[in-house]
């Protein structure tokens, strides 16, 4: 059997896969800035003084990590509109990222809060820094940079987990690849051009979170005090 | 079959259901660590090409996604491949080459964990290559790499559900076609996370007590 590879069929749907990369790179990075905030909470409640507060981040911990993103989003897709709440396809996707990538984010949040030692939160508060004051500039902040590598590698397995989001017919990467291939029956073609783009968008990824990660950082490096850390 | 309420028969079927998971991912997990094995003693050879394959490897299986793979294994093999292929072959080695690139990572992490120093001393009292790897870097390794190898089983039984849409029926799959003649989605998938969890949950457990356990006396906070 001979089968001629005709890549020229797939990129007649360029506009196709483009709009997919943008949706597939916008559903990412909101859902990362999101789940940050998830975890932030999330970490927190889980140090929190109050016991209902850390049973709950670890029950959302545990329950999340320990199910496979595909079936939170039926639950949340297909299962909620039972009990009445209806999210769309979109809505319903972007939850489903960032409560799965949130749980995530909290582990990876929490181990950065920990690193930081009590002695400095005593140190900030004995030079009249106030608890907010603290809270900001010695715990959440230097924890977010320590940890800054960690979230910068779940970026990418959220933007690569994106693709599940098709199954609910959310168009974005994955979905167009399988409109491509139902118009043009190029499947195998669809699918390694597809998988390219993915895999150019992970080493885009990587090398652009590093070199955000410098400009934000850049100041510590910029600090006179750099000697003392 | 019109609509029906959600009864014991379909917990039944949901339960039958998963030990095509379950089987998913004793296959994917063992062929991952075969293949993950050769991959990883190829990543650390000392033959520049074997070590640019095997990057290149982990590489593309891991900056992309598993669906995608999935869909272009199952394309791949249903198009090359004269006699027509189970659903359950084509699901298993996609799993099991996405859990090859995995397992790699966590071996050669563990094997770059042991000091250079090892390796120098084996190498001084004579030994070959290969004694080196199997008397003295592999059994210290296994202990680093045993928490997260476990910890990898609860990645490949979550990798399992994806299979459901190359329609191979499994956990996932079952929930669907249940949820479909039942029209009781919430309690159906519910029921299906609840499987999942119980599986994983205990996983992860084990994954971080070994791992707790081994780092006993290393931390500074407990050893000093």
């Amino acid at each position: 059997m001979t089968y001629v590879f005709q890549f020229g069929e797939v990129f007649r749907y360029w506009h196709w896969l483009q709009e997919g990369v943008a949706v597939t790179l916008t559903f990412a990075i909101v859902a990362m800035i999101l789940s940050v905030v998830v975890g932030t909470f999330g970490a927190l409640a889980r140090r929190s003084r109050h016991r209902a507060l850390q049973v709950a981040s670890r029950i959302y911990v545990e329950i999340i990590r320990n199910t496979p993103f595909l079936v939170q989003l039926f639950i949340l897709f297909f299962g909620l509109p039972a009990v009445g709440i209806r999210l769309g396809a979109n809505l319903a996707a972007l939850t489903g990222l960032v409560l799965y990538n949130g749980a995530f984010a909290t582990e990876i949040i929490r181990s950065g809060i920990q690193a930081v030692h009590r002695s400095q939160i005593e140190a900030g508060l004995s030079i009249g820094m106030s608890r907010a004051q603290v809270f900001i500039y010695v715990v959440i902040r230097p924890a977010l940079e320590k940890v800054y590598p960690a979230l910068s590698s779940q970026f990418v397995l959220l933007m690569l987990a994106t693709s599940v989001i098709s199954a609910i017919g959310v168009d974005e990467l994955t979905s167009f690849a399988g409109h491509i291939q139902t118009t043009n029956f190029r499947s195998i073609e669809v699918y390694v051009v597809c998988i390219c783009i993915y895999l150019i968008l992970t080493l885009i990824l990587r090398s652009g979170t590093r070199a955000l990660g410098a400009w934000l950082f850049a100041y510590r490096r910029r600090s006179k005090l750099a000697h003392l850390r | 079959m019109g609509i029906r309420y959600f009864t014991f028969n379909d917990v039944l079927y949901l339960l039958d259901a998963t030990k095509w998971t379950l089987l998913l991912s004793v296959i994917a997990f063992a062929g991952g660590g075969i293949v993950g094995a050769l991959i990883t003693l190829a990543r650390i050879s000392r033959i520049r090409a074997l070590r640019w394959f095997a990057m290149s490897y982990v590489e593309v299986l891991q900056g992309t996604p598993l669906l995608m793979q999935l869909f272009l294994w199952f394309f791949l093999l249903t198009l090359f491949v004269p006699v027509k292929l189970p659903a359950t072959l084509v699901a298993a080695m996609a799993l099991t080459l996405n859990a090859s690139s995995f397992v790699t990572e966590i071996w050669r992490g563990s094997i770059e964990a042991i000091p250079r120093t090892q390796w120098e001393a084996a190498a001084s009292i004579g030994m070959s290559r290969f004694e080196q790897i199997k008397h003295i870097i592999a059994p210290q390794a296994v202990r680093i790499a045993l928490a997260p190898t476990v910890g990898l089983l609860v990645i490949v039984i979550k990798g399992t559900s994806l299979t459901a849409l190359i329609g191979f029926v499994e956990l996932t799959r079952a929930g669907q076609l249940v949820s479909g003649v039942t029209f009781e989605p919430l309690r159906t998938f519910s029921f299906v996370a609840a499987i999942y969890l119980c599986l994983c949950w205990p996983l992860s457990a084990v994954s971080q007590r070994i791992e707790r356990r081994l780092h006993v006396g290393r931390t500074p906070e407990r050893g000093a």
